[in-house]
């Protein structure tokens, strides 16, 4: 890729890595630099386009002929260089292809769906609060982010017991894999392969449990709606995007409320708020930060000229915090109006499972909220480094009672 | 500019003037009304901006596409024979005067 689509468009030219450790750390002020430099900016970094304002990332979001994810929504282009996996069938395709793995996946999560696993979800949430006031001091990265999800999404998929150690590993290469050929990616993608071996063993048939998730995908090869090869991938979209994901939401709703204790009692004042909390913690902490497009034609976006096949970085994160189009965007405020935050995406690839990591979400912070009285940080948080998701390592708490 | 009329669950009612193009949807949303969520942000993937529509309009509003018949099987509250998802409905002209009543709830 070179930089010539940038020459002489009157595009500003950032140096910003915005894979770089030090920008992980804190990507606040990196992100108002590239929002103020203009709707379109071109990092020279790593040769590519970037839009971080709200609406340029809504428009690039919602032109899919224009923008498209086929060649992949990390910074490798697919035409130019072999996938590191073989490509998702949903993240990483086009209409019309697309539009009939979606309706598949649409399908077996939707609010009907919900309805059926809600109590499921619920009781898990109150089992985990139960086992955090017996400790009374824990990571809330380890033993509730992480331990919430774990209790009941492999069983929602319908996956084995065994093995389920490489979900979150696997997961974790999956978004390093979306960054450059940086050392966070290229370490992943070297030891990748158990986990890959792992994965492409649950994706089968057989290896899924009735009723779940995974077998309710592969019904639709019966129904003729998949084919049997296609099946097992669209059952890996789950187990990429399906963990890790809700991980660093729950992860970032804690420690939002932790960190805001206003906000905290205004939820234990009425739990109703509650699912509001975590949508406003998504907005706020964006835990998928980043995606790419490729462009399949020279395209004008608001003034800047850009030429065909060249990638398309959407700061996620940025346009959820941009003042243009939020008040008071860097205040979590869990009584947000947050309808249009691009947090999950926007348009025909916005989060096929938003309704579950809003179910996970707002089921959690309910049980959190009735019998918790005080959360309070009592050591120094650590980052997890991710070249897409933003989170947390570790968040040591202490609780009291309510 | 079509204005359209929100009834609450509690009788209550809240007429929202509207701008061309936009859906019922963001009309209420912008006007901060109680009552519509729209969790996906308009793009049918939710169920959180369910209406009913009262019966004289019903007829008189676009044909639903099977993705929000679909989804209309997941209201929070129940379905009815009028029910939409109200960021399907876009507004024209003819729709001055839509009167839309509000479930009890969305979530
Ligand atoms: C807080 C949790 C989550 C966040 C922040 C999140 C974020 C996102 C975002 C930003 C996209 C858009 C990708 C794009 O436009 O290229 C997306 C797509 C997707 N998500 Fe999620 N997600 C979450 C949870 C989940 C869960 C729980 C599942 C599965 C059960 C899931 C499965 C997917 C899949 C399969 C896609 C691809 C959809 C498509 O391309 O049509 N996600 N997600
Ligand atoms: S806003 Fe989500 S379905 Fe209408």
């Amino acid at each position: 890729m070179t930089a010539s689509g940038a020459a002489g468009s009157g595009v500003p030219h950032l140096d910003v890595d915005p894979f770089d450790m030090s920008f992980f750390a804190d990507p606040y002020p990196a992100h108002e630099l590239l929002r103020e430099a203009g709707p379109v900016v071109y990092l020279d970094k790593w040769n590519v386009y970037g839009v971080a304002r709200y609406a340029e990332v809504h428009a690039v979001l919602n032109d899919p002929a224009t923008f498209c994810s086929s060649r992949g929504v990390g910074l490798s282009d697919f035409k130019k260089e072999a996938p590191w996996r073989p490509p998702s069938l949903i993240l990483e395709a086009d209409p019309p292809a697309h539009t009939r793995t979606r309706a598949v996946l649409s399908k077996v999560l939707s609010p009907t769906v919900m309805k059926q696993v809600r109590d499921r979800f619920a009781e898990a949430a109150e089992a985990r609060v139960d086992a955090l006031l017996q400790m009374r001091s824990f990571d809330a990265i380890a033993d509730l982010a992480e331990a919430y999800p774990l209790s009941i999404f492999p069983d929602a998929l319908g996956l084995k017991p065994e093995g389920r150690e490489h979900l979150i590993p696997y997961a974790s290469v999956v978004f390093n894999a979306f960054g450059p050929p940086n050392q966070l990616r290229q370490q992943a993608i070297e030891r990748s392969a158990p986990h890959q071996a792992y994965v492409a063993e649950q994706c089968q048939r057989e290896n899924l449990a009735p009723g779940g998730f995974g077998a309710c995908i592969h019904a639709q090869v019966d129904e003729g709606a998949i084919t049997a090869t296609e099946a097992p991938l669209l059952v890996r979209s789950l187990l990429s995007a399906g963990l890790d994901t809700t991980v660093n939401g729950i992860g970032a709703a804690v420690y939002c409320l932790a960190r805001f204790p206003d906000q905290w009692q205004r939820l234990r004042d009425d739990l109703t708020l509650a699912r509001g909390a975590f949508e406003e913690a998504v907005r706020f902490e964006s835990p998928v930060q980043t995606f790419f497009r490729t462009t399949t034609r020279e395209v004008e976006l608001s003034g800047a000229r850009i030429g065909e096949g060249e990638k398309v970085l959407m700061f996620l994160a940025a346009a959820n915090r941009d003042p243009r189009r939020w008040d008071a965007p860097d205040r979590y405020d869990i009584t947000r109006r947050t309808s249009g935050h691009v947090g999950f995406g926007s348009g025909i690839h916005m989060c096929v499972g938003q309704l579950v990591a809003r179910l996970e979400g707002e089921v959690m912070l309910t049980a959190l909220a009735r019998r918790i009285g005080r959360i309070e940080i009592t050591g120094e948080p650590k980052r997890r480094f991710n070249n897409t998701l933003r989170g947390l390592d570790s968040l040591p708490v202490t609780i009291t009672p309510a | 500019m079509p204005a359209i009329t929100f009834i609450h669950p509690d009788g209550k009612s809240d007429r929202v003037e509207t701008a061309g193009g936009e859906s019922v949807m963001q009309a209420a949303t912008r006007h901060g009304l109680d009552g519509i969520l729209a969790e996906c942000g308009g793009n049918a993937m939710c169920a959180t901006c369910h209406v009913y529509v009262d019966e004289s309009w019903l007829a008189r509003l676009p044909a639903m596409a099977d993705d929000e018949d679909a989804l209309l099987d997941g209201t929070a509250a129940e379905r009815r024979p009028t029910s939409r998802l109200s960021c399907q409905i876009t507004i024209t002209p003819d729709l001055d005067g839509l009167v839309l009543k509000l479930p009890e709830r969305q979530v």
